[in-house]
């Protein structure tokens, strides 16, 4: 059964379509523990430059945990052990000499639920300039201006700058909080089910946002809304159990699933 | 089948409501015992010692003449007290509290300690007393000086502020913790920009009840040998003093009937010291009310 599944990947990657896709992220025999729970297994995942790649699967996959452990973030559980290894950009994320703050200064971070800082929302973007260090007004001036404008929410929120981020709709708070990540000029973006304490229209807009972020940005998201994975994904992996069970392009998946449980998952059969 | 059966349910109806009333009464009259007490208790000391209060109470020194005895000495002494006392206690508690909830491992040894730091908050201040005599006061010879006085007081008081501030710090989501890390934060720069912030109301809410406890604390200041006439005001940390506390069980243990009269202006006095710094407490924590 394994067998089959890695042929099928290898395939699926061994095909390119237009050019030469360059990863970001290659994930190579990743094993996680949180202490006795095997949480993931023997994960091997590439995910490509400026594409959207979501994770789907039921709850208590392992999908939350994966992308957390792609900035290390997972690691703010105690009890948590690893083994194999992440390459970002060639280098891998758990070697001594790679700093967990370097590295989330390239990879930013939306999380499930709004978590804006009970400060103004032009402190809330500036934030992560302000912890790199630049101090400078004009040049904080700009990056908040243009980190709004990213998250497509400049335009609601200018003549309210100063205002406390908790005065604003969840919806806008999210697409601030996309904003702030955007601040601190990632590379990569993780999302982390980040519509699903959202309405449908301010869903909506956050998946018209990511569409156009994977322009500048490649993005990982987390989702549990397989229609939202079929809409705005270029790849998708399905996790089970700790597994990856298939990871190949959303139109294959979703139209052609080469496996039983993936199948399943997809026509709602479980999960 | 129905299990719950209309009719059983009115039939039962008027016990259960008489339970109701009956226990409601019960915590009223609980409320109101304790309001009692505490109005008797006032009223007697303002009416025995409202006549004894005026400007010369305040600016005399303590005397052998009920009419001329004032509180200076003592209040102008708590002040100094209060001076070594809420820096070296909140600097150390705050610090501790953020050590154990942000930096310790949680592992056993941090759970006894954090158990064992609850603990000592329930030590008698004269146990505290013991221990700043043998240290402060003997081995580091530091004499019946304010200073060994505050710092006795202050370790007396730790306890109350390291689980105040715990208690405010794990109470900051975790979601703010994770967003600032995320962006690649440091540790240090996440607590002092995010978690701080947000913990300061609960944090100086405890510190200052902590103070107040400091303030009304006789047994450890007589332990140490805190004088209880003095007619000098200290000059600095290293000089004697003594204390409202000590100033009011002084008075109130004398022969004469007048003395009582000034112990009443004198726990008067003490009285409004600990409002005041509890409606600062109060209004620490309107002002920042949190906005999560």
């Amino acid at each position: 059964m394994t067998m089959t599944i890695k042929a099928d990947k290898k395939k699926s990657a061994a095909t390119p379509e237009q050019g030469i896709k360059v990863p970001v992220y290659q994930t190579k025999e990743l094993n996680l523990w949180y202490g006795e729970k095997h949480a993931l297994k023997n994960i091997d995942l590439d995910i490509n430059e400026n594409e959207v790649t979501a994770i789907i699967g039921p709850s208590g996959c392992g999908k939350s945990t994966y992308i957390k452990t792609l900035n290390r973030m997972v690691e703010l559980v105690p009890s948590v052990k690893t083994s194999g290894e992440i390459l970002y950009r060639d280098r891998n994320i758990f070697s001594s000499d790679y700093q967990v703050e370097e590295l989330r200064t390239r990879v930013g971070m939306v999380f499930q639920k709004p978590n804006p800082f009970p400060k103004s929302i032009y402190d809330n973007i500036a934030y992560g300039p302000r912890i790199h260090g630049i101090k400078n007004k004009k040049i904080l001036d700009e990056i908040v201006e243009k980190s709004l404008r990213g998250a497509a929410i400049w335009d609601e929120v200018k003549d309210r700058l100063n205002e406390n981020a908790y005065s604003i709709s969840g919806g806008q708070q999210q697409r601030i909080c996309i904003a702030r990540a955007l601040a601190i000029e990632p590379d990569v973006i993780l999302m982390d089910e980040p519509t699903s304490a959202l309405d449908p229209i301010s869903t909506l807009k956050v998946e018209e946002l990511v569409q156009e972020l994977k322009e500048d940005y490649s993005i990982i998201i987390v989702t549990h809304n397989m229609q939202q994975a079929a809409r705005i994904s270029d790849k998708t992996a399905f996790f089970l159990n700790g597994e990856v069970i298939e990871f190949d392009e959303t139109d294959a998946i979703f139209s052609n699933p080469s496996d039983k449980r993936t199948e399943d998952y997809i026509s709602g059969r479980f999960g | 089948m129905r299990y719950i059966e209309h009719e059983r349910v009115v039939k039962r109806m008027n016990g259960r409501l008489v339970t109701n009333v009956i226990f409601k009464g019960i915590f009223l009259a609980a409320t109101s015992l304790a309001i009692l007490a505490l109005v008797l208790l006032a009223y007697r000391i303002i009416t025995q010692g409202a006549g004894h209060l005026s400007l010369d109470f305040l600016s005399n020194f303590s005397s052998r003449f009920p009419d001329r005895a004032g509180i200076k000495a003592a209040l102008i002494g708590s002040l100094w007290l209060m001076a070594v006392v809420a820096p070296t206690a909140i600097i150390l508690g705050v610090g501790s509290a953020i050590y154990l909830e942000e930096y310790a491992k949680k592992n056993k040894i941090t759970s006894f300690i954090r158990i064992n730091i609850a603990n000592l908050a329930g030590v008698p201040s004269i146990v505290f007393g013991l221990l700043g005599l043998t240290i402060f006061v003997r081995a580091f010879a530091l004499g019946n000086s304010i200073l060994a006085a505050g710092f006795t007081m202050s370790l007396l008081i730790l306890p109350v502020i390291i689980v105040a501030s715990q208690e405010a710090i794990r109470s900051v989501p975790g979601e703010l913790r994770e967003a600032s890390l995320g962006m690649g934060a440091t540790k240090w720069q996440t607590i002092v920009k995010i978690i701080l912030p947000a913990a300061i109301p609960g944090i100086l809410t405890g510190s200052i009840l902590a103070l107040s406890r400091a303030i009304g604390e006789t047994a450890p200041l007589i332990v140490i040998g805190v004088p209880v006439i003095i007619q000098f005001l200290p000059a600095g940390i290293m000089d004697t003093f003594t204390a409202l506390p000590i100033q009011i069980f002084d008075w109130a243990s004398r022969p004469q009937q007048e003395f009582q009269t000034v112990a009443a202006a004198g726990i008067i006095v003490l009285m409004i010291f600990l409002l005041l710094m509890n409606s600062i407490a109060v209004i620490i924590r309107n002002k920042f009310q949190k906005r999560y």
